[in-house]
Order: C-alpha cells, then structure tokens, then sequence
C-alpha cells in the first residue's frame, strides 16, 4: 500500500499526486514513469513523473482526468492509499551536453518536462522551454520552469497568455531566425510532438519525444505498447517512453490511437490530450461497432 | 505394512474418470472446468496402484513426488499423510494437480499405462491437496520435525511464477532467508496471469503462495528487477540470487497489418482478464468484447485464450493453426475440452495479412491453406503452402499465441550476463549456475517457454546449487 501525500487539481480536470514510494523515488530519473492502481479492483494507469524527492520518499506526478479510472484517481484524498505503485519504469531521458536544447511540453507534458529541463541544466546546456495550452487558464507550473530554464515561452491557441498558436510555431520561429538549437526535447500530446518531429527532421535536429500508448503490464510482457521506430517494433514500455521523433512511424501511431476514440470522446484534441491515460473507455468499445 | 492397499484379486483396469461441468454450462461462467474426484473415487483409484517396488512413475516427474509413497497413504485413508508426502518435494500440489501433463509424465511411465489404464496420479494429486485445503490441514504438516537453524544467508529470488516459489521453498526448508522480488502487483507469475481462472481457479494459487508466505518467505511486490534496482544492486543485499524472470516477450508474425486495433497478444488478452479480473464484473479492465475471435497457435495458451473468449460472449471463436490436428502442442484433454465448448478449428492454415477497415480496425484474417510436407529439424511436419488457397476469415479480434522467449528485462540492464543468440540465460546445467558469481537462473529464462514443473523442477535443481555455493562461501 502507497500513501497519498497530496493530491489536488492544478487547474481544471489536472491534478498533482504526491505518493509515498520509497522504492521509486530512490532510483527514478528524468523521462521515466510509473503505473499505479487508484483501487484494488482499478486499471492499471502509467503516468509520467514530474518530479520526486529521495530523502522523503515522495514521487510527483501530473495526470489528467479523461475516462473512469483518473476520475477514481482524481477523488482519492491525501492518507489514502494505492494499492500498486510500480516504478520506476522506462529508459532514462537521453541527455547530454550539447549546447542550446528546446524543450516543449504541453498538457499533462508541462509537468513531465520539468525534471528534463532540470536534467539538460545539471548537464551544462542553455536551456529553452516553450509550454502551450489552449488558453491561459490551463496553463501551470510556469514559474517552476522559470526557476530552472534559461528562457521560457509561453504560448496558447487563444492567445490569452504569451504568444498566440502552438509551440510548434515557436519552434518554426527560431529555425527560421536562423538561431542554434542543437536538440529538442517534446512531451505532449502526439499531435504536438509529430508536428514537432517534423519540423526537427526538415532541420536534421534531434528531437527526443515520450509515446503514451495503450500499456498493461509495463514490464514488456504484453506488446500493447508496441509502435513502430526506425522500421523496427519497440514496446514504448521497456524500450521507450523516448523515443528519436524523427523516426516514430506516426502515420501508424495516429491510426493507432485514433482507431481507441471512444464515443464519448467529442474531439480529437481533448482526446489525444488525455495523454498517457486514453485507452480504456476505447478498448471496450472494440467490436461493439457495426450492429 | 499397508498390504491393504493393494487391490486384491488381480489388477483394477478402470480408470476413475473425473467428473466436469457440462459444456454447455461452462462457457457461461468462469467457473472450473474440471470437479475434482469425490472421496470415493479418489479411494478407489488409489487402490488401483500396484505400489510398484521400482516405481518408474517417480523418475517421470520433475520434482520427483513420492508418488507411490503418497497414493498408500492415501488409500490407507491418511490423508495428512498423503499430502506432507507430496509437499516433501512439491510445495504446490493443487496446482501441479491441475495442470501439469501428467499424460507425459508420472502417468506415462506408470506400469498400468502398457495396459492402457495408468493411475489417474495427477487428480489424486490435486484431490489430496484440495482436500487438505477444505479440512484446514495446513502449517502441522508442513513444518520440518525440527525447525533448521536460521543460516544467516540471504537469496533473493526474482520472479515469483513457479521457478521462484519452488527455489523459495527448497531454501526456506534449509534455514535461508528468502526475498521474491515480483513486478506485477500479486505474486505467482503466470499461474495468476497467464492461466485462466477455469482451468486453475486464483484462489487456489493464493492458498498454496500463502503457505510459501507462512514458511517465511517475504515477497515485495510492483518491484521490476533492472528497473527499481538493478541485478547488481540486489546481489549486494543478498548472499546470492536466482533469476526466474520466466519467458514474457510474445511474438508477433511479422505480417501487414499487424498494428491494426483488434490484433493483440495472448499474454495481453489472458492478463487483461486474468490478473486484472476483467472476468469479474466489479472490476473495470478494459477488455474487448468481441463477436469473432481468431486464436492464432494451438498450444495450451491458445485454447487458454479461445475458451476465455467464448466465456467472455464471443459468438465465433477459431484457432487457427499452420499443421493438423496431430501436431498441436496443447494438451488432448485441452483441446477436447475447446472442442466440446464449440471452439472451431482451422488446421493446416496460416495467416499471411490482416485486414482492417478506414478506421484502422482489424476486420478479417487472410489465410492460405497448407499441407504437410518433409519433416523438419525437430521431426515435425514442415507446412507447405497450397497454390492459390487464399480466403478470409472475418473477425474482430486475432489473439496472437505463437510462443515467446525471455523477457530481455534483466540482460538489458546487466550486460556483463552471458545470453544466448535465443536471448535465454546460459547457466550451467547441473547447478544452474550463470557466469556471474552467486547468480543463478532456471526455468523459461533458460530453456524458453516450458511447462509450470519443469519450472519447478529447475527451481528446485537452482536451490540445490545456490546451498552448495552459500556453504561454500563461508
Ligand atoms: S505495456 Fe505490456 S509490453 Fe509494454
């Protein structure tokens, strides 16, 4: 059983979790996650973690309420408990000293990214954050970025804080100006992280991204994972979440993740959104369709 | 000294057959399939035993049961006595009793097999243990007569399917203290997430890991060696450590289509509705609930997932297999039971492409027929291709259940351990030794996907070499 520390909405439908987890918070490092249970008879829900401390034993994580399960999750109040919190899970985020390095996050993302910008810090880079949200009142953890980024831009569809369209455009900005970027780090939805992907392949400029497929088990036994990088199957869960953007086949991943839509799903983006958490409510509409 | 036992006046040929629930009212429940005898008739196929005086029966069994020392216990109506004869080499008795291949085993080297008519050793097995279970019978008579003296040496045992739990067992009887490390959130391996609920029910695996827990063994589950801490990390903990990490990386075919939503792995399928109890209707695991099912192999783990599938609703569910009927790894008694459950089979048929709608779901299985052709390296049939035999079989969902190797977790993240090109870990045969010192390995992490006792038995031969090394190493 894994206690809850803390446990509340950042901004609507996101929320923070805190949990007691000893045995992830002693080894996790930037780019990994967990899976957890909210309850004994619940799914298994993989989250990317945001940050930890060693000393108190505490993992972080930034989940979005989409579907059954993170709405459990999302009730659950400090001293309550998980009962399975598995971890730490995936590889470690690739960084290196390269120079200037743009890192993009957005959604559930914006979390995530933080110990990725701080990892790019320790290895001596300058660091650029670019964070996107729809509007304003989505957006969190700006000042958390500050502290550690060199720069941090912010934009939103609406324009209703920083710049106005995606953080691709930023991205497209600075290659445009012609200004150094010598790797890209993007974590988000799939629909950010292709555009970005493409724009870093156009530029010939790496771009590390994190893949939020369907998962079960998270240990590489089950294959739900699988996507396809560099012509070659991976299992997001073991040989990922990270991946080279430039070689995700993201025509098959979008299939993929577009064919799980559920019904109750109105559009793509809030779907594609739910990040790491958007199987369920898809898998059990499997076969149910034409009749 | 149990002259009674023996069947008097010539030899008993009839077979006691096990009772089940009836076919058409299983693939309603999840229920189990097989009912175990009843005491009469587990007395009276006890009685059938010759209590041969070289019981060849023995030395067809992995982990060596006393079986002919069991059976006259039994038949003599002890059955306390049975079991402890059992669990003297075999701590998992009920369910060793219900899914090993006894007809491959024990029971065919029994005596009575030359006529035709073996001991039914693998359903006393499981009656004794049952029985024991019903009357409360536990702890007494497990305990060894004198308790062993704590030996201050620490295994770590990685993995808790069958390998872990008898290594774990053989070593806690020897006074060593024993961690499991397990990834999944209940311990057991595949036992609970791999074997369906009717064929070897949770709560029957619980009540014997429970005996395991009781004899002192301390399992940490949601820990994934090479992750949470690496091999190196734990061999620092422990006086040595034994691998058991069993084969989790499942195959796919490599043919198009194969990303299509409705194609999924038979250890995705079988632990989405295993250890997720998506066959219990409070938990909310997500499973597809197809209409058309295809199975693609014909071992144990295909008929696993087809009769989950039609327990599950589906309306069609095939295997489809590339050889016949003959060469089908499963069980007789497993594909007899998919048959009476209206399993159909496609034989001598090979998938070559899925085919999916716009919306990237799966909607048919393309297949060519094939024939059986020269023998193959192993000696079985090599399928052929048939010219222009190509049809198509609509489903929903393809179960894939084509076999899988070791799960690459651990030679990932240790690279100084020696693998081979099949990616199983190389150990040496008689201790299971591997290349690093005080770590070993057994079960399908060596030898690729096997049975639940050969798992035992390599558990046990582990525990065997891991005391010889800690004595050693004093
Ligand atoms: S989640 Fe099962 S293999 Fe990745």
């Amino acid at each position: 059983m894994y206690r809850i520390v803390e446990r509340r909405q950042l901004v609507p439908d996101t929320h923070l979790l805190v949990v007691e987890a000893p045995h992830v918070a002693r080894k996790v490092q930037a780019g990994q996650f967990i899976i957890l249970r909210p309850h004994d008879e619940g799914e298994r829900i993989p989250l990317s973690v945001a940050d930890w401390d060693r000393d108190a034993g505490t993992v972080t994580s930034v989940f979005l309420e989409a579907g059954a399960s993170t709405m459990q999750l999302a009730k659950l109040q400090p001293g309550d408990t998980l009962p399975t919190y598995m971890g730490p899970l995936g590889t470690v985020a690739e960084v290196e000293r390269v120079g200037t390095v743009v890192c993009c996050g957005g959604c559930y993302g914006i979390g995530a990214l933080l110990p990725i910008v701080r990892a790019h810090k320790e290895a001596g880079n300058e660091v650029i954050c670019i964070l996107e949200a729809h509007s304003s009142w989505l957006l969190y953890w700006v000042d958390r970025h500050r502290e550690v980024a060199d720069q941090v831009h912010v934009v939103t569809s609406d324009g209703s804080a920083g710049d106005k369209g995606l953080s691709f455009d930023i991205l497209q900005q600075r290659f445009d100006a012609g200004q150094p970027i010598d790797a890209i780090h993007a974590i988000g939805c799939t629909f950010m992280m292709e555009r970005n992907s493409l724009a870093a392949l156009a530029k010939q400029t790496p771009i590390r991204i994190t893949l939020n497929p369907v998962m079960v088990d998270g240990t590489g036994m089950c294959g739900g994972c699988r996507c396809v990088v560099n012509g070659e199957r991976k299992f997001a869960c073991v040989d990922g979440p990270e991946f080279d953007g430039r070689e995700v086949d993201w025509t098959a991943l979008v299939e993929r993740r577009k064919s799980y839509r559920a019904q109750e799903i109105a559009s793509l983006q809030q779907y594609e959104s739910r990040g790491f958490l958007g199987s369920s409510a898809a898998v059990e509409t499997l076969g149910e369709r034409d009749e | 000294m149990s002259e009674t036992a023996r069947p008097k006046g010539g030899v008993d040929l009839q077979r006691r057959d096990m009772p089940t629930q009836d076919a058409a009212a299983r693939v309603h429940n999840f229920e189990e399939v097989a009912l175990g005898y009843t005491v009469e008739l587990a007395m009276a196929e006890a009685r059938r035993c010759l209590d041969c005086k070289r019981p060849n029966c023995v030395t067809g069994c992995p982990v060596s049961v006393n079986i002919p020392g069991f059976i006259r216990e039994l038949a003599a109506g002890n059955l306390e006595g049975a079991r402890a004869a059992i669990r003297e080499t075999n701590l998992l008795p009920a369910v060793c009793g219900r899914v090993c291949p006894q007809e491959h085993q024990c029971e065919a080297l029994c005596n009575l097999n030359k006529r035709g008519a073996s001991v039914a050793i693998g359903r006393l097995e499981r009656f004794v243990a049952d029985w024991c279970a019903l009357h409360e019978v536990v702890g007494a008579q497990t305990a060894p007569a004198e308790p062993v003296a704590a030996s201050g040496k620490s295994v770590g045992i990685v993995g808790s399917g069958p390998a872990g739990l008898a290594c774990a067992s053989d070593l806690l009887k020897q006074g060593h203290a024993v961690t499991i490390y397990e990834a999944l959130d209940e311990p057991g391996g595949v036992l609970i997430y791999g074997i369906p609920e009717f064929r070897l029910p949770k709560d029957i695996v619980r009540r014997e890991i429970g005996e395991i827990r009781r004899m002192g063994a301390q399992i940490i589950c949601d820990f994934l060696v090479g992750r949470t801490a690496t091999l190196a990390e734990l061999r620092e903990e422990h006086d040595a450590l034994f691998i058991a990490t069993g084969a989790g990386l499942p195959w796919f075919l490599d043919i198009p289509g194969e990303d299509l939503v409705g194609v999924m792995s038979a250890n995705e399928y079988l632990t989405r509705v295993n250890l997720l109890r998506a066959y219990d209707k409070r938990a909310n695991t997500p499973v597809p609930k197809p209409r058309r099912v295809a199975v693609i192999g014909a071992g144990n783990v295909a008929m696993d997932a087809a009769r989950t599938a039609k327990r599950l609703g589906a309306r069609e569910v095939s295997i489809v297999y590339r050889r016949s009927r003959a060469e089908a790894p499963a069980r007789h008694e497993e594909l007899e039971h998919a048959e009476e459950e209206g399993i159909r089979f496609q034989f001598l048929t090979q998938p070559v492409e899925y085919l999916g709608n716009d919306e990237g779901r799966l909607t048919a299985l393309r297949c060519r027929r094939m024939e059986l052709g020269e023998p193959d390296e192993r000696g079985r049939p090599r399928p052929v291709e048939v010219a222009d035999s190509e049809f198509d079989i609509p489903v929903d969902l393809a179960i894939l259940a084509i076999g899988q190797s070791p799960n690459p977790m651990i030679k990932d993240t240790t690279p100084e351990i020696e693998v081979s090109r099949r990616g199983t870990l190389v150990v040496e045969p008689e201790t299971l030794a591997t290349n690093l010192p005080g770590v070993f390995a057994g079960g399908d992490a060596v030898t690729g996907q096997a049975t639940v006792i050969l798992a035992m038995g390599a558990g046990r031969t582990a525990a065997a070499g891991i005391a010889a090394w800690l004595s050693q190493a004093t």
